[in-house]
């Protein structure tokens, strides 16, 4: 039976609706304002849309409290929030909105803002990124950690935000639509391979834990699950969304950035697609 | 005034990042040897409950203060892991020193308040002897209370003579006497290892 209820957070966090509506309220607004040539299509919105929607309902709706208490619904939380929704966001390519509201921030309060430049470019240093992403998927699938992680409230919400930005950063990095050879974007191959590199990591650990024997994350028996599975099957599932998509996200993003390579390459010579990056400092 | 709030910001930063990697590396290397169960002291919140006794008055956490307590969600219909957690946890507080048993309490919450009343929990606390305390409540406030501590409970569908299973946690959650959580002790934990933290803990000035 369908309930309103299911739509309603298991554990409401002001924060969380508060930073959605807030992305949802900018971007929207960016959309009205902004020059009719510059808008994204419809394609683009919804995509970026059904990006920042799904990264929503995994973090507040019913669908977190059987993160909480399912390992495998878990592992599908985090492939939403670390992959799949920070995917689509980037891919909708959300800069003429960025630039927007760049061209609205007042000039004296500018110099101000510049710690968070310096530290967005470090983390979007390619090595930086690359590491972190695998790094974090590491650090709270570190069995004592993630036990830890799934007692904790305050941990619990640090893992899945972190989840989150991170995804975020790192997509942004690879679906950065400005070309390398008119912007200080990163290069081509070097975005493939690090997808490359970031599938590899992803691939030993879900397989690790496809193929385990023992129980390797036993807070859910602790803590009780949603509803009566075998752990096996809970951690196999898991295991294997830990594995698959993750893999394969990994590998469309590669054709994706090989195809816009190629495309950029046979018109080089012709029409610009992108405008160089102003510099805004 | 964009230079000096450049300067400022170069200035801060390492001593930022230094603090904050030291932050991280106590984390991976702080010390929980001195307990045999999981150390839940900065994991989880105080214990609150506001539920109801085997007399059907209401009781809450304050109500039990100053007494070490062993908090185990079950029901008393549970043919396993509730009888086999009990039985243990009464082992343990029995081999304890003679004056420090009665610091500790078991408080045990029947997730199932449709069979368990008020009458059935009082004969299971006799049954199980004189440091047990079974309460219960509403089902809005006994899944208030099972959120709070990050765990849960569902029913299973019953059978012909209307017998249903529960699915609950399977953890003890130890606070103590000023109702701060300190241990989850987990299923397998041997019963002398559960004694020796609960004598620890009784010993111990509250923390």
């Amino acid at each position: 039976m369908f309930s309103l209820e299911i739509l309603l957070p298991y554990d409401f966090s002001p924060l969380t609706v508060i930073f959605f509506i807030t992305v949802l309220g900018l971007y929207v607004t960016a959309l009205r304002l902004m020059p009719a040539d510059e808008r994204p299509g419809a394609l683009r919105i919804f995509t970026f849309l059904l990006g920042l929607g799904i990264c929503y309902a995994v973090m507040q709706t019913v669908f977190d409290y059987y993160s909480q208490y399912m390992f495998f619904v878990h592992r599908g939380q985090h492939l939403i929030l670390h992959h799949l929704g920070p995917f689509l966001m980037a891919l909708a390519n959300p800069l003429p909105i960025i630039r927007f509201w760049n061209r609205q921030i007042p000039e004296r309060v500018r110099p101000s803002l510049a710690p968070f430049g310096w530290i967005y470019r470090a983390f979007q240093q390619p090595f930086i990124a690359a590491f972190l992403f695998v790094g974090l998927i590491y650090f709270w699938l570190w069995p004592s950690i993630h036990f830890d992680a799934m007692l904790s409230r305050d941990l619990y919400w640090i893992m899945n935000w972190s989840m989150l930005l991170d995804g975020m950063l790192f997509w942004w990095l690879i679906f950065d639509p400005r070309s390398p050879a008119r912007s200080d974007a990163v290069g081509y191959g070097k975005r493939m391979l690090m997808l490359a590199l970031v599938a590899l990591p992803q691939m030993f650990l879900g397989a690790w834990i496809v193929f385990n024997r023992g129980m390797v994350y036993d807070v859910y028996e602790v803590c009780g699950r949603a509803w009566p599975m075998s752990p096996e099957t809970d951690q196999l599932i898991g295991g294997f969304i830990t594995w698959v998509p993750s893999a394969m996200m990994s590998i469309l993003g590669i054709l994706i950035i090989l195809r816009r390579a190629m495309h950029e390459d046979s018109k080089l010579t012709g029409k610009r697609d992108w405008k160089p990056q102003e510099s805004h400092q | 005034m964009r230079s000096t709030a450049i300067t400022h910001w170069k200035k801060v930063m390492p001593r930022v990042a230094v603090a904050l990697l030291l932050l991280l590396l106590a984390g991976c290397f702080s010390n929980d040897e001195q307990w045999h169960a999981k150390d839940i002291s900065s994991l989880m919140p105080d214990l609150q409950f506001d539920l109801i006794g085997s007399n059907g008055q209401a009781v809450n956490a304050e109500d039990l203060s100053g007494e070490v307590r062993l908090v185990f969600f079950g029901f008393t219909h549970c043919p396993d892991v509730c009888p086999t957690t009990m039985v243990q946890l009464k082992q343990a507080i029995e081999q304890m020193p003679n004056e420090l048993q009665k610091d500790v309490r078991i408080v045990f919450v029947s997730v199932d308040p449709k069979r368990d009343t008020p009458e059935q929990l009082a004969s299971y606390e006799s049954f199980f002897g004189d440091r047990v305390r079974a309460l219960t409540g509403e089902e809005p406030q006994l899944r208030e209370l099972a959120k709070r501590y990050r765990t849960t409970f569902g029913y299973g569908t019953p059978d012909e003579n209307g017998h249903y299973d529960v699915s609950h946690s399977s953890a003890v959650y130890v606070f103590d006497q000023r109702g701060k959580a300190r241990l989850l002790i987990r299923d397998g934990l041997p019963t002398a290892e559960i004694r020796e933290d609960l004598i620890t803990l009784a010993t111990q000035a509250p923390g």
